[in-house]
């Protein structure tokens, strides 16, 4: 347990997009204080938005409890509460929202909406202390790859349809394989494939700096359910060119912007082959490769916690008429004044 | 092969481009490095593929009346192309110095060579504006057909434009809209109003198949 006191801020964030519900809390000066986070694994098929809800709104008081007992922080020292307002599914945005209104309502504290996609970022770069990298940011629901330029955060490329980490959990669940907590649907792919030696061809779609996964999740699920290829080959090929053109981008992004740091960060940055392929363009381009930790870079509440303090620093705070959540917010909406 | 005294001007993500000189000509080699992050067996097959079938698609974009390098060897082994060097500026470099004026009449004329490429059939796959030259005869040079195919699908074609709007939001973000829409009255004006309608629409459908887009199936909040 932390026992910082004194003059010290805190800010408490909610983060609740898809199937996390995180709540962590932040001191003004990026020590974090507390990231607890609980998964919502349903027992088959995706994730049901209503039902993930639900998840959200059972657990929500324990996990704010653990977050104030980890912390040593009482509610009432919190300055600011902050909450992923977008992007996400609406119920479990809606459920993250509703907690975070009635705290600051209730402590009587600022509220400031955040854009989970820029607490990404803003948390890699806190944990890895990167001033400006091109970030690749692939997870369930997202595949960016962006970089800051005059005030906002850019995108140069994305997926035209799934997202990376979509592709590989939808594999794995066509193939039946199981998840828990600790080992999610990625770490069982990546496991197998790494007992893979076989490269099966699959399609590879770049498009400029945008890539499509959609293509190859369907040959990939279509090879599966003709049993020609070992499971183990076919999560090697899958992985192989599904990081292949993540990486392509990636670099086309990096040799584009001349950045000279890159970082990776979501639940795919857990892959150690997509890490090494990364790794293996920074260094290419003389660019300096940081992975975020596990625990920062999957969908967390310390990352919202993070992004308020530097947007409530900067004066931005979200009136509760305003705290509408925004299921498709994209994160070049966003100003990041705190940045340069 | 000549005598290639070659100068690294350009290390792209793909390939290095190096300056050169090949039997008295300035001349660009073009040669894509194997990429140890991927499998060996990947990497041969998308270098040789993009290496044979980019000249071609240069070639074919000269015959629709757009201008390219011309192709003076392409040698399999290496993985290398051997091309005219044109001097001149990327469009990337000036848009941002340049007037109003001068932008408008830039970006209509890049429309329009979209629209000769796409009504022929070829689609460039990498449309930013660090692939277009503009030389001293003010004539506007599309370069790297690494990711082009040869379709008149109405996706792909859609596809091509959102990337020139995508790369017109991330690097020209201050104009990029007037830019766009010069860019679609130029492309309007080759392939006829009605065509370039119906191609826009799909480029508003690609976007909302994107993942955050806000008027995805009109949700409400």
């Amino acid at each position: 347990m932390k026992m910082k006191r004194t003059d010290e801020s805190y800010c408490l964030g909610i983060e609740s997009t898809a199937d996390d519900f995180s709540v962590g809390i932040s001191t003004f000066n990026g020590e974090i204080l507390a990231n607890v986070i609980s998964v919502y694994m349903p027992e088959e098929g995706g994730i049901h938005p209503r039902e993930a809800a639900r998840h959200h709104a059972e657990v929500a008081r324990k996990i704010l409890e653990e977050a104030f007992k980890k912390s040593g922080i009482k509610p009432q020292e919190l300055s600011v509460i902050s909450f992923s307002q977008g992007p996400g599914l609406g119920p479990c945005l809606r459920t993250g929202a509703t907690i975070a209104r009635a705290l600051a309502a209730y402590l009587n504290v600022p509220l400031v909406g955040v854009n989970h996609c820029i607490a990404h970022i803003e948390m890699g770069k806190l944990k890895t202390g990167t001033k400006d990298p091109i970030t690749l940011y692939v997870s369930g629901g997202n595949t960016i790859v962006s970089a800051f330029d005059s005030g906002c955060y850019r995108v140069f490329g994305e997926t035209l349809d799934i997202a990376l980490g979509n592709c590989l959990d939808v594999f794995a669940r066509e193939a039946g394989l199981h998840q828990k907590v600790g080992m999610p649907f990625g770490a069982v792919v990546e496991k197998l494939a790494s007992k893979g030696e076989k490269l099966i061809p699959l399609p590879y779609t770049v498009k400029g700096m945008d890539t499509s996964f959609s293509g190859l999740l369907t040959a990939a699920v279509n090879l599966l359910k003709k049993r020609q290829y070992k499971l183990e080959d076919l999560c090697y090929s899958l992985q192989e060119t599904a990081f292949s053109m993540v990486t392509e981008v990636t670099e086309r992004a990096l040799a584009h912007t001349e950045k000279k740091e890159v970082l990776l960060t979501g639940g795919v940055a857990a892959n150690r082959r997509l890490q090494l392929m990364i790794k293996a363009i920074a260094e290419e381009h003389n660019a300096e490769f940081c992975v975020v930790p596990s625990e920062f870079a999957v969908d967390n509440g310390a990352m919202i916690a993070w992004t308020g303090v530097l947007a409530y620093k900067h004066g931005m705070v979200t009136p509760i008429e305003k705290s509408f959540v925004k299921l498709r917010w994209r994160l070049e909406e966003v100003e990041v004044p705190w940045v340069r | 092969m000549g005598k290639v005294k070659p100068f690294l001007i350009k290390k792209g993500a793909e390939a290095s481009l190096y300056l050169a000189e090949w039997h008295g000509r300035k001349v660009v080699v073009k040669k894509r490095l194997p990429k140890k992050y991927r499998p060996s067996k990947l990497d041969e097959q998308i270098r040789t593929y993009r290496t044979n079938h980019e000249p071609q698609l240069l070639h074919e974009a000269k015959k629709a009346g757009v201008p390219t390098p011309t192709i003076f060897l392409i040698d399999t082994k290496d993985d290398a192309i051997i091309m005219e060097f044109v001097e001149g500026r990327q469009v990337k470099q000036l848009l941002g110095k340049a007037t109003k004026n001068e932008r408008q009449s830039v970006c209509l004329k890049i429309g329009e060579l979209i629209g000769r490429l796409h009504k022929h059939g070829i689609i460039h796959g990498d449309l930013t504006m660090s692939n277009m030259i503009l030389n001293a005869e003010e004539k506007i040079f599309f370069v790297d057909f690494g990711l082009s195919e040869k379709t008149k699908e109405l996706e792909a074609r859609g596809v091509d434009l959102h990337l020139v709007k995508r790369a017109l939001q991330s690097t020209h973000f201050r104009f990029s809209k007037e830019c766009f829409d010069a860019v679609i009255m130029g492309y309007s004006k080759v392939l006829g109003v009605k065509n370039a309608k119906s191609i826009l629409d799909k480029v508003k459908e690609i976007e909302r198949r994107g993942r955050y887009v806000a008027e995805r199936k009109g949700e409400q909040e």
